[in-house]
């Protein structure tokens, strides 16, 4: 081991990925990772939407369906969309500050290599039922409200195990991206010139760590109620089964902006290069930033407004909530900002950005209307929530990251993806998730609760509509896997350096694929 | 584009919907309220769906118009502001948050405290009944009548299952509605056996959850006789979807005469467990108890679901966690690896109290001393069990009494 | 950027490691073992030892690489910062966990009991239908079905642990004073007192523990009261275990010759890890033991 070896080319083989310490290495595995899982994620929304295409038990029974929701929510959040922003972080952070690599190599293959053992340990209880073992996973949906999850069977302890491993391969990735942006900018990258998705990532990152461990004491806790005698959600002993609520939703609410600042701040690189025009509002989309962290972990009773707390409690949480459409507001204005009397085309890149500005500007719209604790009594747990969540999540966070996985392919693969099946990709997207989910929020409203099997006959057509959506959906995914495994295997035409004629960034000073070793030597930035 | 005349537009838009929308009843609409509280959610519903049009028409407008007007192929120079600069631009870019201020806190907000506050009034009601959750049917009581009954899912497994047609209140049909005076303030009250469930009816507006060893509190007035439907909403377990909520709305002097034959056949039915009945009769009348309270989990051919719920077949192997399987062996119907038949003293036990930190539930409040003699003989005579034994009404009442 | 100190242009990258991936498939042992333990598979023991040993393994091994890569001068001034950070933060995540476990302890003693409790009461419009009618609220509780219990009076046990964790924070920082004075026996000395004082905390700890179960009836099954103090005073106790470990490490180091009074890092980190646990025993012993 010698000093002149640590910017070695990359070893060949697979412990090249087993034993990595390179950032863009790590990278890649986190968004194959990310990316696979998501489809495990949607072939499970496949099912759950085949067993509601008609009203009548088909192809699931309800524990069955019970517990493939739960492994949709908790695949879907922990092992497809916080992998993939996880990748594009490690990817892109030290390229876009200067820096040669993470500050914290080890910790961060390790960060990632926690993942694999927490998903599989997610659906191994499947795999112990087929040999006569417990009941089959978790089957709380992701939620794990006590008391019910204290009563499921053996499977749910794999998943709380699931989510220690998970908090902490999540708080080792926070450390070390938060550690990078503090110690690895290049000389003259002050704290106010650093690139907006850095940013984005240095605040989710702190939730990450303000709240996760608050979640693995929570799970620790479930499990001393299940087998250990306490009574920490049992009204017996003196708990509450609500303090779990609070728990988790103290997680849980951060959790939502933890999936969606990162795509927040990617998405002004993608409308600024399309544009051809500079990021408009740097310093107020940082701010912004800044005050949806604060105000993430004071508002998680939102969640249970029907729980039974106290009026002046509900009062409390629907105003402070109400607040975050604020700073929400000040991020849509700088988009539209940015893109204002610019010279836009219409990359596959950007038809995803624009996407996302119009299915995430309904989410946080519907998100007002659920912020009202009056009205709530009637959203609540009903399919006009899930049509929320998704219209904010999937509109928001898995839109952004698609973008942004378009945006940078070619940079890392050098390569060009194929632009029209990209723009089939954007169309079918955009066509088969508002199928998808613009019915649910009319069977929401029309009655329909959440996390039901089987329905009554009244829902029926919308669901039809609702499923069908989900296939065009679930189907039109695959063009961007074909397209990103096209370039990844180099057929295509070769990406410049800039890749886009409008792009910025100290990333796009480098060659596409960029070297091993981002930047041996710091740039100057002036 | 004045603000003040897209507000005033909107304002129009909004009163014109809202009055529209006050009587249409759509497929995409909410049920049509019948309490006051509901009515209130209306409003607050249909003013919100307006205002969030607007925003969002307006947002999409800006961006479709950036859209066309900035493309490439229009405009091949792009503007290089980054920010808003001067007095005069400053001002006009916080026209919206003071818009957005004004619409959270005022418009939205003031309309929520009230109906916050209302929802939470419970006092100076004229009548209070009690609703307990259980996995997975609601319990009913009116403390002032003396009336306590059960209230279970009545769709034939057949309808489910898709082996017959479906009614037209498939999965929203019960045995035994709860029924309710109209015009009369009524408080319920909430509890809940064993995991969280919610109370919603979609016409009163009331959605509240229902947790174990706690209560909680809500009301309805309602003003229209008729028949209201709604569902547990919170995720309670295997049958979650299948513990609907019937509640028949009826005037005063039809709920007095409701109230007189409920206090009859309560009694029909506590004498009725003073009685003898012969085994073919107690495992005949078991067998149906069975099939609508037991099957769900022990499943129709008594053989349960492995790890989850043990089989009612006695010689058969089942393996689960810890807790349930000492609680099983604690009362004699586990040995090696095996369930076996235990004492009928148990076996009532376990009928009557449950078993804590199991999902298997207390049936005491939930059947009658004559359903659990008939579901005990039934059970330890049939799926290969052969006890020849029968189990009599007052063996059971005489173990209730006992504790 | 200029030439760091040390002769360090570039930013040390270490060669690929086996070592995390490794940790994470100990983990993974461990915790399937766990899983299947707490079901009553006695199969589970062979994953979690095997899973605890490789951990043990790879702990070793890692860490004896860092120390490796420190010794033969590989880290600069920028590497340093960034442990320094990495340590920061880490703790900053350790006083969540903490924090959220005394947000429970708030809130089942100040929200849960008395909420419990107003049903019950003479005066509630709900006392009819309390589900538990004769709990009244008070603290200690162990709630309306739990067993009676009496507590661990802070003046005793408590307050002499408290005495011993403060005077081992003096003690590490008496130790850290004279390795920055070049005063090797001092910083020898110091550590092994700490060390000491951490043991005996320990053994005092399991020596209430014992006498909380024996002779007090407290237990994790005493309602929220059993199960705040254990998870609060069991998770600390864990940390000053780990903590007693770290500097045993710090002091077999020292033996070695490592540390110069300009750079050591390794001796600060648990230097501060050991600080924060006294300042959650300093907690603990207020709103667990005394208030």
């Amino acid at each position: 081991m010698s000093a002149i070896e640590h910017h070695a080319p990359p070893p060949r083989g697979i412990t090249r990925w087993l034993y990595a310490t390179n950032h863009k290495d790590i990278g890649k595995m986190y968004l194959v990772f990310g990316i696979t899982m998501f489809l495990v994620g949607g072939l499970l929304a496949e099912l759950i939407r085949t067993e509601l295409l008609t009203p009548t038990m088909r192809v699931l029974s309800p524990e069955a369906y019970n517990q493939v929701i739960t492994v949709h929510g908790l695949v879907m959040v922990f092992a497809a969309l916080m992998p993939i922003t996880a990748g594009l972080a490690n990817y892109l952070i030290p390229m876009m500050i200067g820096a040669s690599d993470m500050a914290l190599p080890r910790l961060n293959n390790w960060g990632f290599w926690l993942l694999p053992p927490a998903a599989l340990l997610l659906v191994m209880p499947w795999g112990l039922k087929l040999i006569g073992i417990g009941s089959g996973t978790l089957d709380t949906g992701w939620t794990m409200y006590a008391p019910l999850s204290i009563q499921s069977g053996p499977g749910a302890d794999f998943a709380f195990i699931a989510v220690l491993l998970l908090g902490l391969s999540s708080t080792m990735a926070s450390i070390n991206i938060i550690v990078t942006i503090l110690n690895q900018r290049a000389p003259g990258m002050t704290m106010m010139k650093v690139p907006v998705f850095v940013w984005s990532w240095l605040i989710t990152a702190l939730l990450l760590i303000a709240v996760f461990p608050a979640l693995m004491a929570g799970v620790i806790m479930l499990m001393g109620d299940r087998h250990f005698g306490t009574h920490f959600f049992s009204a017996a002993g003196g708990g509450d089964p609500v303090l779990w609520e609070h728990i988790f939703w103290f997680f849980g609410h951060p959790e939502v902006y933890v999936l969606l600042l990162p795509t927040a701040g990617i998405l002004p690189h993608i409308l600024s290069t399309f544009a051809r025009k500079p990021i408009y509002g740097y310093q107020a989309q940082v701010y912004s930033f800044c005050v949806i962290g604060v105000l993430s972990v004071v508002v998680w009773a939102h969640h249970m407004f029907t729980s039974g707390m106290p009026p002046a409690a509900n009062i409390y949480f629907m105003l402070s909530t109400m607040a975050i459409s604020l700073p929400v507001a000040v991020l849509f204005f700088c988009w539209f900002g940015t893109i204002w009397r610019g010279a836009m085309t219409f990359e596959t890149p950007m038809l995803f950005a624009l996407g996302y500005i119009v299915l995430f500007g309904i989410g946080g719209l519907t998100g007002l209307v659920l912020s009202d604790a009056a009205a709530d009594q009637q959203y609540h747990n009903t399919y006009f929530l899930v049509a929320h969540f998704h219209y904010a999540l999937f509109g928001g966070p898995i839109m952004g990251v698609i973008a942004g996985i378009y945006y940078y392919l070619p940079k890392v693969t050098g390569r060009m993806y194929s632009e029209t099946l990209g723009r089939w990709h954007f169309w079918l997207t955009l066509g088969g998730f508002n199928l998808t989910f613009m019915p649910q929020f009319l069977l929401g409203i029309a009655g329909m609760p959440r996390r039901i099997p089987d329905y009554a006959l009244q829902f029926s057509h919308l669901n039809l509509v609702s499923s069908i959506g989900a296939y065009i959906l679930g189907a039109s995914q695959l063009l961007l896997v074909y397209n990103i495994v096209r370039a990844a295997r180099g057929a295509g035409t070769p990406a410049s350096d800039g890749v886009w004629e409008g792009a910025r960034g100290l990333e796009f000073t480098l060659p596409s694929p960029p070297p091993f070793h981002s930047f041996t030597t710091p740039p100057l930035v002036d | 584009m004045s603000t003040a005349r897209v507000l005033s537009g909107a304002g129009a838009v909004l009163g014109l919907v809202g009055a529209s929308w006050a009587h249409a009843r759509a497929f995409y609409d909410f049920q049509t309220p019948v309490t006051p509280i509901a009515r209130d959610i209306l409003f607050i519903h249909n003013l919100f769906l307006v205002i969030i049009l607007v925003l969002f028409l307006i947002g999409t407008g800006t961006l479709l118009y950036s859209v066309y007007a900035h493309r490439y192929r229009r405009n091949r120079s792009p503007a290089t502001f980054a920010g808003p600069s001067g007095r005069k631009q400053w001002l006009w870019v916080s026209v919206p948050f003071a818009v957005l201020l004004v619409l959270d806190y005022g418009v939205l907000g003031i309309p929520a405290l009230h109906s916050i506050l209302a929802l939470a009034n419970t006092s100076d009601a004229a009548m209070t009944i009690k609703v307990t959750g259980h996995q997975w049917n609601w319990q009913y009581e009116y403390p002032g009548y003396g009336i306590d009954f059960t209230s279970t899912l009545s769709t034939p497994q057949a309808q489910i299952a898709d082996q017959a047609p479906k009614d037209k209140h498939f999965l929203l049909e019960v045995d035994h509605p709860l029924v309710l005076p109209t015009h009369e303030k009524v408080r319920i009250i909430l509890a809940s056996a064993d995991v969280i469930h919610a109370f919603w009816v979609p016409a009163f507006g009331i959605k509240q959850d229902a947790v174990p060893g706690y209560l909680r509190e809500t009301w309805v007035e309602i003003d229209k006789a008729g028949t209201y439907r709604g569902q547990c909403a919170e995720l309670c377990g295997v049958g979650h979807a299948f513990m609907p909520i019937v509640v028949k709305a009826v005037d005063r002097p039809a709920f007095d005469q409701w109230v007189r034959s409920e206090q009859a056949a309560q009694a029909k039915e506590q004498a009725a467990s003073g009685l003898s009945y012969t085994r073919e009769q107690l495992i005949a009348a078991g067998k149906k108890v069975f099939d609508e309270r037991c099957s769900a989990c022990h499943q129709p051919n008594g053989l349960g679901i492995p790890g989850a719920f043990p089989p009612i077949a006695g010689g058969h192997p089942f393996a689960a966690a810890a807790p349930m399987l000492a609680a099983l062996r604690a009362r004699g119907f586990y040995k090696g690896g095996d369930i076996v038949v235990g004492s009928v003293a148990n076996h009532i036990r376990i009928v009557l109290d449950g078993i804590p930190g199991t999902p298997m539930p207390s049936f005491a409040s939930q059947l009658s001393a004559a359903d659990i003699a008939a579901v005990i003989t039934y059970e330890r005579n049939d799926f290969g069990n052969r006890t020849g034994e029968t189990v009599e009404p007052k063996q059971v009442t005489a173990i209730e009494a006992g504790h | 950027m200029s030439a760091v100190p040390g002769g360090h242009d570039h930013y040390f990258v270490p060669e690929p490691s086996p070592y995390p991936i490794l940790l994470a498939g100990a983990l993974f042992l461990v915790g399937l073992g766990a899983a299947l333990l707490v079901n009553s598979i006695a199969a589970g023991w062979a994953p979690l030892a095997a899973g605890a040993g490789l951990g043990a393994y790879v702990l070793y091994g890692w860490f004896g690489r860092v120390i490796g890569e420190t010794r033969a001068g590989l880290y600069g001034v920028k590497e340093d910062r960034a442990f320094r950070w990495g340590m920061m933060w880490f703790i900053t995540s350790e006083v969540v966990f903490f924090a959220s476990l005394f947000g429970v302890l708030f809130y089942e003693r100040h929200i849960a009991i008395p909420w419990l409790a107003s049903f019950s009461s003479p005066h509630s419009p709900l006392s009819h239908y309390a589900p538990w009618p004769a709990f009244r609220a008070a603290w200690p509780s162990s709630g309306p079905a739990g067993k009676a219990f009496a507590t661990v009076s802070p003046w005793g046990i408590p307050a002499v642990n408290t005495l011993i964790l403060l005077s081992s924070g003096v003690t590490v920082t008496w130790a850290h004073a004279g390795l920055r004075a070049g005063n090797r026996s001092r910083l020898k000395w110091g550590l092994a007192l700490t060390i000491l004082l951490g043991v005996t905390f320990l053994f005092l700890q399991a020596h209430e523990f014992a006498d909380a179960y024996s002779k007090l009836g407290l237990t994790l099954r005493s309602g929220v009261y059993g199960a705040t103090f254990f998870i609060l005073t069991g998770f600390h106790g864990l940390h000053v275990t780990v903590g007693a470990i770290m500097l045993s490490v710090i002091l077999a180091r020292s033996f070695k010759g490592d540390f110069t009074p300009q750079d050591h890092f390794g001796f600060e980190a648990v230097s501060w890890y050991w600080h924060f646990v006294d300042v959650v025993w300093l907690t603990l012993f207020v709103f667990v033991y005394w208030l």
